[in-house]
């Protein structure tokens, strides 16, 4: 982008710069650090000038928005279309407090629903299974069967919301409930628009909500990748998750790096499943996280976009610009929120919230201040709602296109991460691909090593986070009100199952969990089966029971 | 004569719950501090827990949550633990723990809760001064 004799000169100007007004400036006043590094550990220089863009090349490197290769953003009017969808995760207790929840939000201005679920749902079990004793309810919503979920979505229009269902393991059978409850509303199928996160193999290593071994597992992702592609042409399949690895401990671009290649991984299944690359490709989603280093959350954003583009272009030769293009959710981080003064956590989520935005994402989800003590009150939902709306409308940030282009910094970090990252994906296709690296304990290492590592230098104060080892305040007197799931929400949860499986027709649902173990015993894609099996208000534990019986169940590697 | 035998700790995760990161962190920082440390991995029933324990001769129990399931776990892995005879391990706590439940939770025995922002010296100074002494 530049000519040569102006890099010379820019050069000559630095190294004089170094030499006489520097020197004078640091005699008097020293630098707070003898380096400066960001999360990812990389060295972050004094300053940046063109030098270090030096090999830049608008068309190839940036190019257009809503054009390949993506840096600049998915969308040729980005923000000044639309805004991204404000969509905060969320659940608790039974399936009918949820649904008040969604209806608040939604009346307070949410564009779209996130469901957080449970423990039992997550990992597969019915509230009245022993292992659910203590968590119905507690860290999300209970949903066992397709009633649950009748309950959850009362009164929401399927044709008009969209849905994304945090949920891996059983992602199949909330998919089919969910499947279920718009064919009640009459909403064709084609109409029905969300997300499944449906990643499992970041669970092996990051989230660890793991029901069946890797290989099982890969299959269901791909069972659902295949029927979506074929019959709901407006559900995203899939949400490729860094979101997870970054809050196990991971650094940025480990985040960027792992979930790339999970991503690929993903691609390769669906391939050898004999779907075309430009036929699903351009549903795959991603998420990520948004962590404290504004710039190196940016970098890492405006990084994933041009180098998934390049992936799908090159290694997988979509020939679909769509089937490059990269469309994120982001949550701003909840392991950077702190338990003291806990009002400080607003600010942190602002900054967060604003490189996401200036990152250019599709979907945000903003925590709220109380996240490191509770489950969110309605009075700290609000709040975090409201962060978006003040970045959407007053700050301006939403008005141009990728306004932080062709800045040295921001343009070389871009770049740096971009092939950090890459020498990782190299790593790992010299492994054998993802499912080697996981059963070898790779990612598990790294990314423990990361945490420990961070949090070292957090002891060490080499970190400094504001009211944790630093600007404490003797007493917090804060008054937050604190949400509480009543215990009597288990109990009640638990009845109301047990009622549904005395009054079910039985033998309707024993005969649909024959058809299911001799389908999944067959190798073919379980989403019918399962659609028949919930409609029959087969529950979700049943279903699971039955493909833990086939597959086993996944045994965990410990690796500290 | 008999020499100083180590200090044994186990690190369990109760539940469900899968955020392990503080349950690990914690784990290698006392292990960096000396300790023989056991980490039983994720969801862990309160009879598995009390089971290591005892398998492995811990006289230290660290449980780690963060799912809000604590009331209901946290009773029956003391509860365990005193009908196995196991009445001088010393237990500690840590995780997302509202600070109104802390009271009722040292009344079952646990010795210390550890929130969010602990320094891991904060814990292995506390595991040093109060682990029980064996003879």
């Amino acid at each position: 982008m530049f000519e040569k004799e102006k890099i010379d000169e820019i050069m000559k100007g630095r190294e004089r710069w170094e030499k006489t007004t520097l020197p004078k400036w640091m005699e008097q006043r020293s630098e707070r650090k003898s380096e400066f590094r960001n999360h990812s550990d990389m060295l972050t220089k004094r300053i940046c000038t063109p030098e270090d863009i030096k090999d830049l090349e608008y068309m190839r490197d940036l190019g257009f928005p809503g054009e390949y290769p993506f840096t600049r953003g998915v969308h040729a009017t980005m923000f000044r279309g639309r805004l991204w969808t404000m969509r905060l995760f969320s659940g608790y207790g039974a399936a009918e407090q949820t649904n008040q929840r969604f209806k608040y939000l939604l009346k307070e201005g949410e564009t779209g629903l996130s469901i957080a679920f449970d423990y039992p749902t997550i990992t597969g079990y019915d509230s009245d299974h022993p292992f659910a004793r203590g968590e119905v309810g507690i860290c999300g919503v209970a949903v066992a069967s397709l009633k649950d979920m009748e309950t959850l979505l009362d009164g929401i229009p399927l044709d008009k919301v969209t849905t994304s269902m945090t949920i891996n393991g059983p992602a199949a059978m909330l998919l089919a409930m969910y499947v279920a409850v718009g064919d009640k509303q009459g909403v064709p199928r084609e109409k029905l628009g969300g997300t499944t996160q449906n990643d499992m193999l970041k669970e092996y290593f990051a989230q660890k909500l793991c029901i069946f071994p890797p290989k099982p597992s890969l299959k269901l992702v791909t069972d659902i990748i295949e029927y979506c592609t074929r019959h709901l042409p407006k559900w995203n399949p899939i949400s490729i998750s860094g979101y997870h690895i970054r809050e196990a401990g991971s650094n940025a671009v480990q985040e960027l790096a792992f979930t790339l290649y999970d991503g690929i991984a993903y691609v390769e299944s669906a391939l050898e499943r004999g779907l075309k690359v430009d036929d699903f490709a351009p549903r795959l989603s991603f998420f990520f996280a948004s962590h404290n280093n504004f710039f190196e959350e940016i970098a890492k954003f405006r990084a994933a976009r041009r180098l998934w583009a390049k992936i799908m272009k090159e290694r997988f030769h979509a020939k679909n610009p769509r089937s490059m293009w990269m469309r994120m959710h982001v949550q701003t981080s909840g392991c950077t929120l702190t338990a003291q003064q806990p009002l400080n956590n607003i600010i942190r989520v602002t900054i967060q919230a604003l490189a996401t935005v200036l990152g250019g994402t599709q979907s945000l989800h903003t925590n709220s201040f109380d996240e490191a003590l509770a489950l969110p009150s309605e009075q700290a939902v609000r709040v975090a709602l409201r962060t978006q709306q003040i970045i959407a409308h007053e700050s301006g940030a939403a008005d141009t296109i990728d306004p932080l282009a062709g800045s040295y910094y921001v343009e070389a970090l871009t770049k740096e991460m971009e092939e950090l990252a890459m020498e990782y994906i190299q790593k790992v296709d010299d492994m054998g691909g993802a499912i080697e690296a996981i059963e070898k304990g790779f990612f598990q290492k790294e990314i423990a090593d990361s945490s420990y590592k961070y949090q070292r230098e957090t002891d060490e104060k080499k970190r400094i986070i504001v009211g944790v080892n630093d600007y404490k305040t003797r007493e917090e007197t804060y008054p937050i009100p604190i949400l509480r799931v009543d215990p009597k929400v288990e109990e009640e949860q638990v009845t109301r199952l047990q009622k549904l499986k005395r009054e079910r027709d039985n033998r309707k649902v024993k005969e649909v969990l024959e058809k299911l173990h001799y389908t999944a015993e067959k190798d073919e894609n379980l989403m019918p089966i399962i659609i028949d099996a919930v409609k029959a208000y087969t529950t979700l534990g049943e279903i699971c029971g039955v493909l833990r019986e086939i597959y086993g169940e996944y045994k965990e590697l410990i690796i500290i | 004569m008999q020499s100083e035998r180590k200090i044994r700790v186990l690190i369990a995760k109760p539940g469900l719950d899968s955020h392990d990161r503080g349950a690990k962190v914690v784990a290698r920082a006392l292990r960096d501090a000396g300790m023989e440390v056991i980490y039983t991995g994720l969801r862990q029933t309160p009879e598995q827990i009390v089971e290591t324990a005892l398998q492995e001769d811990v006289n230290v129990i660290g449980l780690s949550i963060l799912s809000g399931a604590h009331k209901a776990l946290f009773p029956r892995i003391m509860a365990l633990l005193k009908k196995k005879g196991l009445t001088d391990m010393m237990v500690f706590a840590g995780g997302i723990i509202p600070e109104e439940d802390i009271p009722e939770i040292k009344k079952l025995g646990i010795k210390e809760i550890f929130g969010p922002g602990t320094r891991t010296k904060t814990i292995i100074r506390f595991v040093f001064e109060n682990v029980p002494k064996r003879t």
